[in-house]
């Protein structure tokens, strides 16, 4: 056998610079055409036409030509996604008007000279300022701009060949040689068949078998690249055609969704009221369990909101739980479980005795305990003991477990209603409701209205037990806590046609990657000369992306196969040095392995099924 | 009335004390670990390898020699396995049984323009007292490993879910986790065992916080984080996290090989101590080709995380995807993670500065991990710290 290596003809490279110099271009620039196209990544030539400082007059079009250029370089590409996570982290440290627009009221109130600044500056709502647009923006037009060049760069490689064989072959990353008795015909034959089972792209070309492997990463990045512009388009969809809305309704109660029916509703800037999905649902039953011991007493533990559901105008009924993990899905809508609370029941009469009004009224949580207040509020039907209209109003506090009278602050001491109490203040005259301003229905306004006195001319109050009685003064009538304790639960409906794309895209994006990253693309060249002395000369090299750890084994095991069908010829001058050879290459892999034996210790048993590594000894040019 | 109130499962008292002693125990055996660890450096150091030394000064000795040539004549100072990219000739298996019939050998050829730079031989140098308080050492990571591994699975099962609901849970499976990777990549033969001491010395200060200062007595979840989301979203974080932390090490420590190496190459002299540890890491070409490998590695998986994240936010929250802190911050680290592999694919990026980059991008894995839950309120933040 023969072997050489290639390190005498290596640059003799100096200590600084080289680290900079782009593996691509060097091998693009050794090679020649063999090493190019490897990748469709641009080649980095930062230096457009408009580099140095005394360059002539571009012209508008040779402007916008170096700009382009320069916009869809890898290296703005890679300043661009600095950008993007630097400008990402303002909002994840400032409040911010979407989620919590309450917050951002506080700061500005703490703030004085930062919060009209940050505003000024569109912190409050980083990521659809005009500056974090504009970056993401800019990184999109240059992917665009990126990716539709690498595509037809990538289309015409795989429409061509592997390119020839480079003339000197030891110059690439892999080499092996040995003579055989093999004609060169029968052993480029012999290659170009071995390559194409394994699945190479392989030719015989220019008096060389040129094959190539791996075409998939390319794909794969492409691929990957496209999945990001699809998953922002999905995203920015998202945001036009969206909708959403929150409704809160009681057990018992139904809900269609048609827009009159929310409690609140916003919509992305495209989106239509028809595309509002036609369907209803009932809420039968809420369903909440909790920690009933321990330091985390009172937690939480699961929140069911149990509800019938037709899809369309008159679709069947069906049942299903929905869970705050577990969205009732129907017809591209989506229903969460947002919130839940108590709906205390309670009769109100006249004087006279007669029910005025019977109701279920929802009051909303102010404690993860169910302390909640709320406000009853008595329209109409109510007359005085004059007989006069008039409306009545009531602030309302409950607490589902009370902690028991003296004990200290009326707040709830669990979230289940072992205790219930409902404290109750009355008011009478007009809850000013006809004004045309909109009103809260959690709150009394008590402008218009007069406090119904107790004995010692108080506002009258009472904490009241399930059925016990409030009486009003003088004959006014009276209001009762009844024993049906309803719950109520919120639900957001949302409806974002575009998620599936979104996921779609996330999806791709992923496989992409792992195409891209997973796969090396590498070139492999067979080469047999007939020797002077009528022997073959079979030299075989691979050349792979900068990242091919691979690519010397993979020769390695090409080499061995091609090796059966065209075994060396019996060689006079055979390597006195093969036997140390492979002493070595075992004991210095168990060096490496093992971080042990000294170098020049012998153990030459090799597990390792890994290939040996060796150094190449001196050049013996 | 319609109010059901069942009874929620009791965590298992006795378990969750297991589980702690589990842990504790697991402590201190990463601790004699540290010990045996310290040792290998401690005896490696009598050892004066300097292959680094010799293959560069060789280079730039007589720049028109061919290095390997020079290297290979400076005696066993190459014979080491270098995937540094000296010119290294590899042997596949099929070519070894037919070494004798005269099968051909493979030549590598280092890329242009990296250094001709063997691998160092490990913290104990060859030596071989050294060498045996590794073994010992990597035996004891090994039991400290199961030990941990027992403590975080009594711990799940004491509170029958995954265990990562909180900062503690989410600690001490981090670690466990981490020295999974390591000890996997030590099967696999991959020349890490450096890593141990770095390693090992933040698995004990990651517990020691999670034991101290961040310890929460098991408990249940609240509603919005039951999930099979949380199984997958959670664990192919802590994964990710453990691997890019190995990366992190090794990046860190090609940024000290490479300056080490370069001083020498423009003909400088470390200080004794840094010649004593430097001679003995992988070349910095090795440690950045590892960095690469693992980061890339992960960076789908990342990525996969993070979409994981936002389908189990879609169905939590009603929205997949609403800037909170968290997702921010997940956002970041995916990008500087990708800005890490642009940058090893751009001119004038690659070495130090991508290498500075990958540093940035965990910053903010670990910003996003332990920041965000404590400086920053979201929605993510109900996990008992
Ligand atoms: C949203 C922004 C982007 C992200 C997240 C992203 C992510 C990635 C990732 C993860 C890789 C794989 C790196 C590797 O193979 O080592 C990659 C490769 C690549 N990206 Fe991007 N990229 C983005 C934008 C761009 C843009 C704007 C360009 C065009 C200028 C670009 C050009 C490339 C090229 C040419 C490669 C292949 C490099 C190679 O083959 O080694 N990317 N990108």
């Amino acid at each position: 056998m023969s072997k050489t290596t290639t390190s005498a003809d290596r640059d003799a490279t100096g200590a600084k610079g080289d680290r900079d110099t782009t593996g691509a271009q060097d091998e693009v620039g050794e090679l020649g055409a063999a090493g190019a196209q490897l990748s469709t990544a641009p080649l980095d030539d930062a230096a457009g036409p408009a580099s140095g400082p005394n360059m002539p007059a571009l012209g508008v079009i040779g402007w916008i030509r170096w700009f382009w250029r320069q916009l869809t370089s890898m290296r703005v590409a890679l300043l661009l996604l600095l950008l993007l996570s630097l400008g990402s982290i303002p909002g994840s440290l400032i409040p911010q008007e979407n989620p919590d627009a309450l917050k951002v009221e506080d700061f500005k109130a703490a703030h004085t000279t930062l919060g009209p600044l940050y505003d000024k500056l569109g912190l409050f709502h980083v990521y659809s300022s005009v500056w974090f647009s504009a970056i993401y923006i800019l990184l999109f037009v240059s992917l665009i701009g990126c990716i539709v060049p690498r595509t037809w760069q990538f289309v015409g490689q795989l429409r061509g060949r592997p390119p020839a064989a480079p003339k000197r072959l030891t110059r690439l990353p892999a080499y092996t040689t040995w003579r055989t008795e093999a004609t060169p015909d029968e052993v480029h034959e012999a290659a170009r068949h071995l390559l194409k089972q394994r699945r190479f792209r392989a030719h015989e070309t220019g008096g060389s078998v040129a094959a190539e492997k791996g075409y998939l990463r390319e794909a794969g990045n492409l691929m990957f690249h496209v999945a990001l512009i699809v998953m922002l388009i999905a995203f920015a969809a998202g945001q036009l055609f969206k909708s959403e809305g929150g409704k809160l309704i009681m057990e018992g109660d139904g809900f269609s969704n048609t827009l009159t029916q929310y409690d609140d509703f916003k919509s992305g800037s495209l989106f239509d009221t028809e595309n509002l999905a036609p369907f209803s649902f009932r809420l039968d039953r809420f369903e909440g369990t909790y920690e009933n011991s321990g330091p985390e007493r009172g937690t939480a533990r699961t929140y069911k909101a149990h509800v019938t559901y037709s899809e369309g105008a008159h679709g069947p009924e069906k049942k299903k739980a929905i869970e705050v993990n577990k969205p009732l899905e129907v017809d591209g809508s989506k229903v969460y479980l947002i919130g839940h609370g108590y709906a205390p029941t309670v009769t109100v009469r006249d004087g006279k005795g007669k029910v005025v009004q019977r109701v279920s009224v929802p009051l909303l949580p102010i404690d993860s305990m169910g302390t909640a207040t709320g406000a009853i509020k008595i329209l109409d039907g109510y007359r005085n003991k004059d007989g006069k209209k008039e409306q009545l109003g009531f602030n309302a506090f409950f607490v589902p477990t009370f902690a028991g009278e003296g004990n200290g602050q009326m707040f709830s001491q669990f979230p289940a209603p072992f205790n219930p109490r409902l404290a109750l203040s009355a008011y009478h005259g007009s809850l000013g409701v006809d004004s045309g301003v909109p009103q809260n229905v959690y709150q009394l306004d008590t402008r218009k209205m007069k406090k119904f006195k107790d004995a010692k001319g108080e506002l009258l109050k009472k904490r009241l037990k399930i059925g016990e009685t409030l009486k009003l003064p003088d004959g006014a009538g009276s209001i009762t806590f009844d024993k049906e304790l309803k719950q109520w639960a919120s639900f957001q409906i949302s409806q974002e046609p575009s998620s599936k794309w979104a996921l779609g895209g996330a999806i791709a994006a992923i496989a992409g990657l792992a195409g891209s990253l997973f796969i090396s693309r590498r070139r492999v060249w067979v080469r047999a000369t007939a020797g002077a002395d009528g022997v073959t000369v079979v030299e075989m090299a691979g050349l792979g992306r900068s990242e091919s750890a691979k690519v010397p084994e993979e020769l390695g095991v090409l080499a061995a196969a091609l090796h059966e069908t065209a075994p060396s010829a019996p060689d006079a001058d055979t390597d006195p040095d093969t036997g140390s050879d492979t002493d070595t290459a075992a004991e210095s892999t168990e060096a490496g392995a093992e971080a042990g034996a000294e170098a020049d210790s012998k153990t030459p048993s090799d597990p390792d099924p890994t290939p040996d590594v060796v150094p190449a000894e001196g050049a013996e040019k | 009335m319609t109010l059901a109130t069942t009874l929620a499962a009791e965590p298992n008292e006795n378990l969750a004390h297991i589980s702690n002693v589990l842990i504790y125990s697991a402590m201190a055996v990463y601790l004699l670990a540290f010990f045996a660890l310290m040792a290998e450096w401690l005896f490696g150091s009598r050892s004066k390898v300097s292959r680094t030394a010799a293959a560069l000064t060789a280079q730039t000795g007589d720049a028109a020699a061919p290095a390997a040539k020079a290297a290979g004549s400076s005696g066993p100072a190459v014979t080491v396995r270098a995937k540094g990219g000296t010119a290294t000739l590899e042997r596949p298996k099929q070519a070894a049984k037919a070494a004798e019939s005269g099968a051909p050998k493979v030549v590598t050829r280092a890329a242009a323009g990296s250094r001709d730079v063997p691998d160092g031989p490990g913290a104990a140098a060859g030596d071989e007292q050294g060498d045996l308080y590794g073994r010992i050492a990597v035996s004891l990571i090994g039991l400290g490993f199961l030990i941990e591994v027992g403590g975080v699975v009594t711990r799940a099962m004491s509170v029958q879910r995954a265990p990562w609901g909180n900062m503690y849970e989410f600690n001490i499976t981090f670690s466990s986790v981490a020295v999974g990777v390591f000890l996997t990549l030590l099967a696999l033969k991959k020349n890490v065992r450096w890593i141990g001491l770095p390693l090992i010395t933040s698995v004990l200060l990651d517990l020691g916080l999670a034991v101290t200062v961040l310890y929460t007595e098991s408990d249940q979840l609240v509603p919005a984080l039951h999930s099979y989301w949380l199984w997958i979203h959670v664990s192919t974080a802590i994964f990710c996290g453990a691997a890019f932390y190995v990366g992190a090490v090794s990046t860190i420590a090609y940024l000290f090989k490479d300056s080490y190496e370069a001083k020498l190459q423009s003909g400088g002299t470390p200080g004794r101590f840094a010649t004593s540890v430097m001679e003995r890491l992988p070349a910095s070409a090795s440690l950045d080709k590892f960095t690469y490998r693992m980061n890339a590695a992960i960076f789908p998986l990342w990525t996969f995380t993070i979409i994981a994240g936002a389908i189990w936010a879609g169905d939590a929250w009603g929205r997949y995807w609403g800037w909170d802190p968290k997702e921010v911050w997940s956002f970041i680290t995916w990008v500087a993670y990708a800005c890490y592999l642009h940058a090893r694919a751009t001119a004038g990026w690659k070495g130090r500065k991508a290498a500075y980059l990958a540093l940035i991008a965990f910053g903010c894995w670990l910003f996003n991990y332990y920041g965000v839950n404590i400086f920053v309120s979201g929605k993510h933040s109900y996990a008992g710290v």
